[in-house]
């Protein structure tokens, strides 16, 4: 963090030195660390020794497409393939070789400080680094989504690299009872979901040192923050005695963890509510269950095999005559679930979600959650939600 | 005149046929206006104005429609008459003719016309030329007094008065070989010039061979068209053999293009055995030095050749020969005919001609006949020995002497012919400014800046302007009318695009380039009488693109190894950008020291030049 600060404060002309070193490391590095300190060591060997060796150094990653994900309907997980890229020292890569060198130093110096940086702070960290800075975020994720990757090879995660992605949703409430510790005395807190008034309780960015108890029926992981406000406004979770967890578009990990953890310790089922179209289908529930192609390596925890879709499916469309509710499939709609039927290996195994898909393709139309509200603000609750759960066996795959 | 003037004081080669006129050779109006003055040349001595007595033979074969009332005259009435018109009139009403319609050409006609004579003198001599060429400003802004000085054989005494005071006093045009001048106007015209606009004389100063300087004052008298000397005496000079020509002119004086300074420089482009001093009115001296001490090889002058021949020329060769029988005339007369092909010739043309026929006799329908049958009938192509090219290595010599630029090609393609008449075409390219792309590979594998160098003058195109086209026509640069030039009809016709350059339609191609096509002909076919532009014959067209072409994918092959060369520099200068980063990230991962961090920087680059491929 104190390097963000003297980001801030830095002056374009003469500027200040980044400062070193601000937050000092108190506890010893953990076996995960020395992993990751190694890892990082052993890549920059390897590139220095190629060169002094008169050789082009080359850095390989595995290849972060769907192209390169195995789905295993047993394991439940998608699993990172065998294709690697390599980038040598070519006009086309020279940037991004630097950059990744370059980021992976951040990470080295982090884990030694015992310090992190979101995504968005290591985009401006490499504002000071002249020529090889990125021009915008897309950019250092790519760069760092392939960094994890390669990390992902010998079991470590982003959250080792010390880097975090921005948090979004996260929001639960209901019948839950998470139990937390405080971070310097380490003594336990109890925090009651289903009294957070009108507020709700965040999902950390850390999961794995929370416990639980609850006698709920279900989770409910709800794509909107603004359905998700409705339902708990309304106390929904109370009626469905269930827990409401509010993603915010693609589950964070932490979300995805947390969800995981209480599907199997809890041995709670988790129902997926979400838009009716390829980016609700397609990206978020498909995330939730099975994990992200992008990140494939570091899937097997990071998902939740159990999950299943409530809706809003395409038959839902016909079902609660939401067909004038509707808006066209846009170009990139289309091509997502195209793409999905084509090359996405989770959806090629389930054989409900390619009809499914094929049907939302003939109508042409997608719906959103709150398409709902056609007939009334909480039919939602009142009509919708309690009709789909009454056959959870009809919930897609 | 100068050439006159060298041609006087040496034994005159091959003596030209009297017997007729080219009409080709003869542009109507000087023609006729040296032939209707005899009376001056007439009285000089036989000897010597060997040539002038071509002229003298001219009206009887010129004009031979209007012969009747002036074939018998004689001598005396024939200047009665030409005194009718004046020369000086004449000339002020048709001075554009001869390329002194603007005070800005008037300079540089005056000291070309010198300038091109002089060297053709040398040359005739066998003297190395060394020329220098003076332009002073005077107290009037419009008036310059310029001066030309050669090392050629110089003029004897009694031929001066001629050669500078006396219109249209020559043999050039008669002959069929390669030189500079091709009509008699030269430098009397450029003094009666100065003497119409200033009223000065010209001054004269010569040494003929071993012989005394002498120098001469002296003007024309315009309506006898005749020497007036002023003055004449004996000086000292401490100047070898030679003749220096001063005059007194209304001018103007102008840099650019079509300047003085740019005849000088394409001149010595041209000539690379001359060495010119050029002494600037602003009193600055350049010198252009030879660099090669060769003279051009002596060129020997041809009989025409019969398909060259128009039927009007036939007629009065037909006329004027000495031949007693058609088979002989043809033979005699012409190039490349003997026995056979003179038989074939007369066979072909039928209408009862034999190869006994007396050729005087033979009338116009016949001669019509004739001059078809010549036509149809295979004829060997001339002798080219008659034409010196520049050569190859000579016009790349010249150009890099004169133009920096980064790459050089030339061309010498073998001899045409066009209408009977030897031609020969060159082509040369300069391109690039100095520096170029400004990059070269090194041993190393490496690609380095080159050291950037001056530009000099303006005769390298700029990258994004029209190339510079540098004509010449038997080494003398020709500057003005481009346009109308068939060398610049072939340069805008070949398709320079395929050899990297930019090439609008119908237009020159875009780039930093000089291009220099040379004409070299025993008869350069100009466009009209101020030799400006040469006429578009499908031959000479044709052999100029083929010269164009030859050296063009000369220059396709640099420019794209150039291309090349510059987009992998672009691509390793990008790499090395961010060679550094890869230091500092290895450093601080591997905690190097800064020596460490250094030598794998320079590992890695040296590892990508040698890995990297141009």
């Amino acid at each position: 963090m104190a390097k963000k600060a003297s980001k801030k404060a830095a002056k374009k002309a003469g500027g200040f030195e980044v400062a070193k070193t601000v937050v000092k490391r108190t506890a010893p590095l953990d076996a995960q660390d020395k992993k990751t300190l190694g890892l990082i060591s052993n890549t920059a060997e390897r590139v220095r020794n190629t060169i002094l060796k008169q050789a082009l150094p080359e850095l390989k990653f595995p290849v972060r497409s769907l192209q390169n994900v195995e789905y295993d309907v047993k394991k439940g997980y998608f699993e990172l393939g065998k294709l690697r890229k390599a980038r040598a020292l070519s006009v086309n890569t020279v940037r991004t070789f630097a950059q990744t060198l370059r980021l992976m130093s951040v990470s080295k110096e982090m884990v030694e400080n015992d310090d992190f940086a979101t995504k968005r702070e290591a985009y401006y960290v490499s504002k000071n680094w002249g020529e090889a800075k990125f021009n915008d975020q897309p950019e250092s994720d790519t760069v760092l989504d392939d960094i994890e990757a390669l990390a992902s090879l010998d079991g470590l995660s982003r959250e080792h690299l010390r880097y975090r992605p921005e948090e979004h949703g996260g929001s639960l409430a209901g019948e839950l009872t998470v139990i937390d510790r405080d971070r310097t005395t380490g003594q336990e807190i109890r925090i009651n979901c289903a009294r957070m008034g009108t507020g709700a309780y965040t999902i950390p960015s850390s999961v794995e040192h929370l416990e639980f108890e609850t006698k709920a029926n279900f989770v409910l992981a709800i794509e909107t923050g603004g359905m998700f406000e409705r339902l708990n406004q309304h106390n929904f979770w109370r009626q469905a005695n269930c827990i409401l967890i509010s993603m915010g578009g693609v589950p964070s990990r932490a979300q995805r963890r947390f969800i995981r953890r209480l599907s199997e310790e809890k041995k709670l089922p988790v129902y997926c509510f979400v838009d009716c179209d390829p980016y609700g289908i397609g990206n978020i529930y498909r995330t939730l269950k099975v994990g992200s192609g992008n990140a494939a390596h570091i899937n097997k925890l990071f998902c939740v095999p159990n999950a299943r879709f409530l809706g809003v499916t395409p038959q839902d469309i016909l079902d609660f005559k939401l067909e004038d509710a509707t808006h066209k499939l846009l170009e990139v709609d289309i091509k997502r679930a195209k793409d999905a039927l084509k090359n996405d290996p989770f959806f090629q195994a389930h054989k409900p979600w390619a009809k499914a898909f094929e049907q939302l393709l003939k109508m042409g139309v997608r719906a959103e959650q709150q398409a709902l509200a056609k007939w009334g603000l909480n039919f939602v609750m009142e009509e919708y939600l309690p009709r789909k759960l009454a056959d959870p066996d009809s919930f897609l795959p | 005149m100068a050439d006159h003037a060298a041609r006087v004081s040496i034994p005159p080669r091959a003596p030209p046929n009297p017997k007729y006129v080219h009409p080709v050779t003869s542009p109507g109006l000087f023609d006729r206006d040296a032939a209707e003055a005899p009376a001056a040349s007439a009285s000089a001595p036989k000897g010597k104005a060997k040539k002038a007595a071509v002229v003298e033979a001219e009206p009887a074969a010129k004009a031979p429609k209007t012969a009747g009332p002036r074939r018998g005259a004689n001598a005396e009435q024939l200047a009665e008459r030409q005194r009718e018109i004046s020369v000086a009139e004449f000339f002020t009403k048709n001075r554009h003719l001869l390329g002194f319609d603007s005070p800005l050409k008037a300079l540089l006609t005056a000291i070309k016309e010198a300038v091109d004579n002089s060297l053709d003198a040398c040359e005739e001599a066998g003297i190395l030329p060394e020329v220098a060429v003076e332009i002073h400003a005077t107290e009037n802004e419009n008036r310059f007094r310029i001066a030309i000085e050669d090392n050629g054989p110089g003029i004897v005494k009694d031929q001066v008065g001629k050669v500078f005071g006396k219109l249209l006093y020559g043999s050039k045009f008669h002959k069929l070989s390669q030189t500079r001048g091709q009509q008699g106007i030269g430098i009397a015209a450029a003094g009666m010039y100065g003497q119409l606009t200033t009223g000065k004389p010209m001054l004269i100063r010569s040494r003929p061979g071993r012989g005394k300087a002498r120098e001469f004052v002296l003007s024309i008298d315009t309506a006898k068209n005749r020497p007036e000397i002023h003055r004449e005496e004996e000086v000292e000079w401490s100047h070898g053999s030679g003749t220096r020509v001063e005059l007194e002119l209304e001018a103007k004086y102008q840099k650019g293009l079509r300047s003085v300074d740019m005849y000088l420089k394409q001149t010595a482009i041209a000539n690379p055995h001359l060495t010119l001093h050029y002494t600037d009115p602003g009193a600055e001296k350049v010198t252009y030095e030879r660099v090669t001490k060769e003279l051009p090889p002596e060129t020997i002058e041809i009989k025409p050749h019969p398909h060259g021949v128009e039927l009007g020329m036939l007629i009065n060769m037909l006329k004027s020969t000495e031949s007693r029988t058609l088979s002989g005339f043809l033979q005699e007369e012409f190039s490349r005919v003997g026995p056979k092909v003179a038989k074939d010739i007369i066979a072909a043309a039928g209408k009862g001609l034999s190869e006994k026929s007396y050729p005087t006799r033979i009338a116009r329908e016949e001669a019509s006949a004739l001059h078809e049958a010549i036509q149809k009938t295979r004829i060997s192509a001339p002798s080219t020995d008659c034409i010196a090219p520049i050569g190859e290595a000579l016009v790349l010599a010249g150009l890099k002497k004169e133009i920096e630029a980064d790459f050089y090609a030339s061309i010498t393609r073998p001899p045409a012919v066009y209408r009977g008449n030897p031609f020969q075409v060159e082509v040369g390219i300069a391109y690039g400014k100095p520096g170029g792309v400004g990059l070269e590979l090194t041993e190393e594998g490496r690609i380095k800046k080159t050291k950037a160098q001056i530009a000099t003058e303006d005769l390298v195109a700029g990258a994004d302007e029209p190339v510079r086209v540098l004509r010449f026509a038997n080494r003398v640069p020709l500057l003005h009318q481009q346009s109308a030039c068939s060398i610049t009809k072939a340069i805008t016709q070949t398709n320079w695009k395929s050899y990297g350059l930019q090439h609008p339609r119908g237009a020159l191609p875009i780039g930093p380039m000089a291009l220099l096509v040379h004409i070299a002909s025993v008869w350069v076919p100009f466009t009209s009488e101020s030799k400006e532009a040469i006429a578009a014959y499908p031959e000479i067209l044709k052999e100029v693109k083929l010269g164009l072409q030859e050296c063009g994918r000369k220059l396709g092959t640099y420019i794209r190894k150039g291309k090349k060369l510059q987009t992998e520099f672009n691509k390793r200068s990008f790499i090395e950008k961010y060679i550094p980063h890869i230091g500092i990230a290895l450093q601080e991962i591997l905690d190097l020291d800064n020596t460490e961090r250094d030598t794998t920087v320079t590992t890695l680059e040296d590892v990508l030049h040698r890995s990297r491929k141009v």
